[in-house]
């Protein structure tokens, strides 16, 4: 089984399914509490997540594989998110993305080997003026062109 | 109950508030194409094939979910109907895997059926089509995800009747994919490999694993000595396939279309069912008397093995240890049967026709080979016996009767009831009450274990002491039995089948395979058990000879070496 970087916090996560046990209608709830302790959700955590509020293994990833906020991958240091809404897929964001991808030799929805990034894209991020628009740790970068999308993370090391 | 007036193309129609467009329309008998919807089971409007036209409504209605309300004008065959319809099931022809020639759903495909009902003569759309690998890792269900239109009935029987859980939607939109967890493979996870999503699946995107090659190939091979047994179920099932009414009793035909297969002997799995209740019901004796673990729990049911493994290790030692029918018939075959005919147990090969695809996984487990040998080589369900009839050009509804070979072809009616819910439990009582008397059964009908109720129970008087026994079928109600008997319930005998309605109902019976046609089957298998000229196990004289010459008596040592296994706690992961 894959390592998780999650046994510091095991004590923790029991806390929180211990609050929940028994409960398969709070899975959503469970899930975004131990996200947001662990940072991700990896097969070990889903596991005693199921155990605990009585739900299938099943149900559980079901879940987590429909709602994109919810990742079963460690996040990189820097969190890339390339908007493809409207705007910004018109202005050119699909050439920023691909850039990226080719830039940091990974696809969309994982992370670099070295843990700094990881990237994503996501459905408008209500800066449709600054098209194509693309966040590094929440903080946006606007009016983008591929070759200026990698100079920003530089800035990022 | 109040009633609801509503008119269905001009029709006047009456029913209970409450009752769907779709319930409704039917009872006044007209038709509404469906896909996606299962009555009682999966009932979510999600492919919009039964779209119908409601008066004063800006949208179509999805009918299987629409209740009917007081005054409703509902259109069922209008234009805008039938183009929504058709546009429907074009957009899921437009990503299909459209292989139909070579596809094992080929004309019998809902999808088919609807694109040919509906009048689609052309796809407008080219969809892109999906890249999800063939799971082909168990020995008994194949998942072709690429050919699924995600209507899920398979996810709905697998959670709602069986309770095991082990597919879902993963994914969203047009990736969605009907998977493991972690889109692991079958093998890998808490499938117990029952077969009835292939059942309930209106395409070719789960099906059993097909064996008929192997067993071509075996019957052709001038070396081998090819040896078949037919389960209790598959007798009044296999007509179906013919085009015969559901739950006619076609055994004679089946005999004779084996024998033209080219099988050297053809025998009954309802010989070992005989053999079975003879140990099984010495084991209850024993237990009952001498104080052992009850309830005793039936273990004929290979879903239901592999369900209580993952799920309820801690009933094993409650479960019998008989092997199965099918698996003391392989063990007899490749032993006695062999020694008596004077046929080398290496060059035997048994293969078993059975309504089942958990038996496909049954016959490959490790401890299944105390001949020396593995026990049944092959299992082929009564649909893949329906495929090498059809191939062999047999004419099976003018076929004459025959007979099954003799030893191991003769069986009483105690033995064909195992194919329906109930069955195990009578036959056992049938033994168990004159064993234990020395008296004649006044009345040899146990109707408190018959028929669909998920869970019956009963009490039997033996001579005085009460004798409490339950029955489950379909893995949902065996959950709810179990919680029972964990709660503190006592029972005395627990028979559990894995499918609804029994054997009759199994993973590998001819599709379609509804509660109608399970009431079919059902009704089918008493009236063999009474034409049956002996009626107890323990009066079957082939029975007796192989005690005689071969096992001692039941629970002997033999018996134990041959008949009998151990089962192992598998994890829910």
């Amino acid at each position: 089984m894959e390592t998780c970087q999650c046994e510091a916090k095991w004590e923790e996560l029991d806390k929180i399914i211990a609050a929940h046990r028994g409960r398969p209608a709070d899975l959503i709830e469970v899930l975004h509490q131990a996200q947001e302790l662990i940072g991700y959700l990896p097969r070990q955590v889903q596991v005693a997540i199921a155990d605990g509020l009585g739900v299938s293994l099943t149900e559980v990833y079901s879940v987590i594989s429909f709602y994109h906020h919810f990742t079963v991958k460690p996040k990189g240091k820097y969190q890339i998110s390339v908007c493809k809404g409207t705007a910004c897929y018109v202005k050119g964001s699909p050439e920023i993305l691909e850039r990226l991808e080719k830039e940091l030799g990974i696809k969309a929805g994982d992370s670099t080997d070295d843990g700094k990034f990881s990237l994503e894209v996501v459905r408008c991020l209500g800066a449709c003026g600054l098209g194509p628009v693309m966040t590094v740790n929440k903080r946006a970068h606007g009016l983008l062109k591929p070759d200026t999308a990698v100079a920003v993370l530089a800035q990022y090391q | 109950m109040s009633t609801v007036r509503l008119t269905i193309d001009n029709i006047p129609v009456e029913v209970e508030a409450g009752t769907t467009i779709l319930q409704a329309a039917g009872k006044a008998g007209i038709h509404i194409p469906t896909l996606c919807y299962l009555e009682g089971i999966n009932e979510i409007g999600a492919c919009r094939v039964c779209v119908v036209e409601v008066e004063g409504a800006r949208n179509l209605m999805a009918s299987c979910v629409a209740p009917v309300a007081e005054g409703m004008v509902v259109k069922t065959n209008s234009p805008r109907v039938r183009t929504a319809r058709r546009l429907n099931v074009e957009l899921l022809l437009s990503n299909h895997k459209m292989e139909c020639p070579t596809c094992i759903r080929n004309l019998n495909c809902e999808l088919q059926s609807l694109a040919q009902e509906l009048g689609i003569r052309q796809v407008r759309f080219e969809g892109k089509k999906g890249e999800y690998p063939i799971d082909d890792s168990t020995p008994a269900i194949i998942r072709e995800p690429d050919k699924c239109i995600l209507c899920r009935r398979c996810v709905a029987v697998c959670e709602k009747v069986q309770g095991v859980k082990a597919i879902a939607p993963m994914g969203r939109g047009f990736d969605t994919v009907i998977a493991p967890a972690f889109q692991d493979k079958l093998l890998d996870i808490a499938c117990v490999e029952c077969g009835q999503c292939t059942l309930v699946c209106p395409v070719g995107a789960l099906y059993e694993k097909d064996y008929t090659n192997e067993v071509w190939a075996a019957l052709a091979d001038p070396e081998k000595f090819v040896v078949v047994q037919t389960a209790p179920a598959t007798r009044v099932s296999i007509g179906q396939e013919f085009g015969l009414p559901p739950g006619s009793i076609n055994t004679g035909q089946m005999v004779a279309a084996l024998r033209r297969l080219g099988f050297d002997r053809v025998f009954d799995t309802d010989f070992t069912a005989d053999l079975t209740i003879m140990e099984e019901g010495s084991e209850f004796i024993e237990r009952f008397t001498k104080g052992g673990p009850l309830p005793l729990i039936t273990s004929c049911s290979p879903g239901w093995i592999k369900f209580m493994e993952h799920f309820y290790p801690e009933f094993i030692p409650n479960v019998s240890t008989c092997k199965s029918p099918q698996q003391m018939f392989g063990a007899v075959a490749k032993t006695f049967y062999a020694q008596k005919a004077g046929i080398d147990p290496a060059k035997m090969v048994v293969v078993s026709i059975m309504p089942c695809t958990a038996k496909k996984f049954e016959c490959q487990r490790p401890e299944m080979r105390d001949s020396g040998y593995q026990d049944v080589d092959y299992v082929l369900t009564t649909r893949e016996l329906a495929r090498m009839i059809r191939e062999a050009g047999i004419d099976f509804r003018n076929l004459p009767e025959e007979q099954y070979d003799d030893p191991l072809g003769e069986s009483t009616g105690a033995a064909v009831i195992f194919g329906a819910t109930g069955g195990v439990m009578e036959a056992a009582l049938r033994t168990a009450y004159e064993l234990i008397t020395g008296k004649t059964l006044p009345a040899l009908d146990f109707n408190d274990v018959r028929g669909l109720t998920g869970i019956k129970e009963a009490t039997v008087d033996i001579e005085g002491t009460k004798v409490r026994v339950a029955v489950a079928h379909s893995l949902g109600h065996a959950r709810q039995l179990l919680e029972r008997v964990k709660a503190g319930e006592q029972y005395h005998f627990i028979e559990i089948m894995c499918c609804p309605g029994g054997c009759i109902g199994g993973g590998g019976q001819p599709i379609p395979t509804n509660t109608e046609i399970r009431e079919q089957r059902i009704k089918g298998i008493y009236q063999a058990d009474v034409e049956m000229p002996i009626r107890k196990s323990h009066e079957n004289p082939s029975i007796h000879a192989l005690y005689r010459e071969f096992l001692g008596k039941p629970l002997s040592e033999t018996s134990h070496h041959i008949l009998h296994t151990h089962y192992t706690p598998r994890g829910k992961y």
